[in-house]
């Protein structure tokens, strides 16, 4: 990927992004369905726009992710 | 942005008939005597243990290590435990409860590696470190004066089409690789505000830079 497209990516905005607080308020069952292998892009677009978009929330997502799979073992 | 997507995988929204397991935890925690001090315990080795986990995933990309994480993890674990035991009748059952409270001690760790930063600074939250973008993008040197017109345009607009808070908001962030959760502390704000601004400045860059023809339209792209 050049330049170019790394900008464009990081200038581009989602307008089905959710932001920050609505993401977060359903961050637990967003985890918890990715972990059984349900449709979360399906079912929660918004959501999935927003944890591609925000490193910190896409953080929070894969740690939480970790969490469920190393509690469900 | 948009409105929330639609509610919870098990409860639709309203409050769901919690599994037995998660229905135990709440039971527990919002009794009384020994059962509820034991409960209080077990909840706290499972928070240490994940906030152990979710430190030493994200060691590698931090500046901190060894008892300093360490130490991190713990309070991240106390303080989500006070929040969980408080927030309880919040508890929907739309997920298992561990999953709920999972959350709350991911959350944590994040806000406190934040609040690191914040103390620690690598660079003046102030600054603007414009020549570290072409690094930052890849631009290829072969091109260097093509993306050398395209980031002097990028800088025109951010000084001319952003509110100041727009302005120090995506400098702190893509110039000076601040930390998100970091400008949370440092403008006294927090992490929706912050990115609901962020969102608006990318937006604006983004269409000024299609209308000057520096980045392709939408239609375009497909």
């Amino acid at each position: 990927m050049d330049g170019w497209s790394e900008l464009d990516n990081l200038l581009r905005t989602d307008p089905r992004d959710v932001g920050c607080a609505e993401a977060l308020e359903m961050l637990h069952v967003y985890a918890e369905l990715s972990a059984a292998g349900g449709p979360v892009e399906q079912r929660y677009p918004g959501i999935a726009a927003h944890l591609r978009a925000c490193g910190p929330c896409g953080q929070d997502f894969e740690g939480l992710l970790a969490a469920v799979r190393r509690g469900s073992k | 942005m948009s409105p929330a997507d639609s509610r919870g995988a098990r409860g639709q929204g309203a409050a769901a008939v919690l599994d037995p397991e998660s229905a135990e935890w709440v039971q527990m925690l919002t009794g009384t005597g020994s059962r509820r001090e034991v409960a209080l315990v077990r909840l706290h080795e499972m928070l240490v243990r994940i906030a152990l986990g979710e430190v030493r995933r994200r060691g590698p990309q931090l500046r901190i290590a060894g008892p300093e994480l360490d130490d991190l993890a713990y309070q991240a674990a106390g303080d989500a435990l006070i929040a969980i035991t408080g927030k309880i009748g919040q508890f929907r059952g739309e997920s298992l409860f561990t999953t709920w409270a999972y959350k709350f001690v991911i959350l944590n760790v994040s806000a406190k590696i934040g609040r690191h930063f914040w103390r620690n600074p690598t660079v003046p939250l102030a600054a603007e470190e414009w020549d570290r973008l072409p690094d930052r993008f890849g631009f290829d040197p072969a091109r260097e004066a093509e993306w050398r017109d395209l980031l002097a345009a990028l800088q025109r607009v951010v000084n001319e089409q952003l509110t100041p808070r727009q302005r120090r908001v995506f400098v702190a962030i893509v110039l000076n690789d601040v930390p998100l959760d970091t400008l949370v502390i440092e403008l006294a704000s927090n992490r929706n505000a912050i990115y609901k601004t962020l969102f608006d400045a990318r937006r604006k860059l983004r269409a000024a830079l299609v209308t000057n023809g520096y980045l392709p339209d939408e239609l375009s792209r497909r």
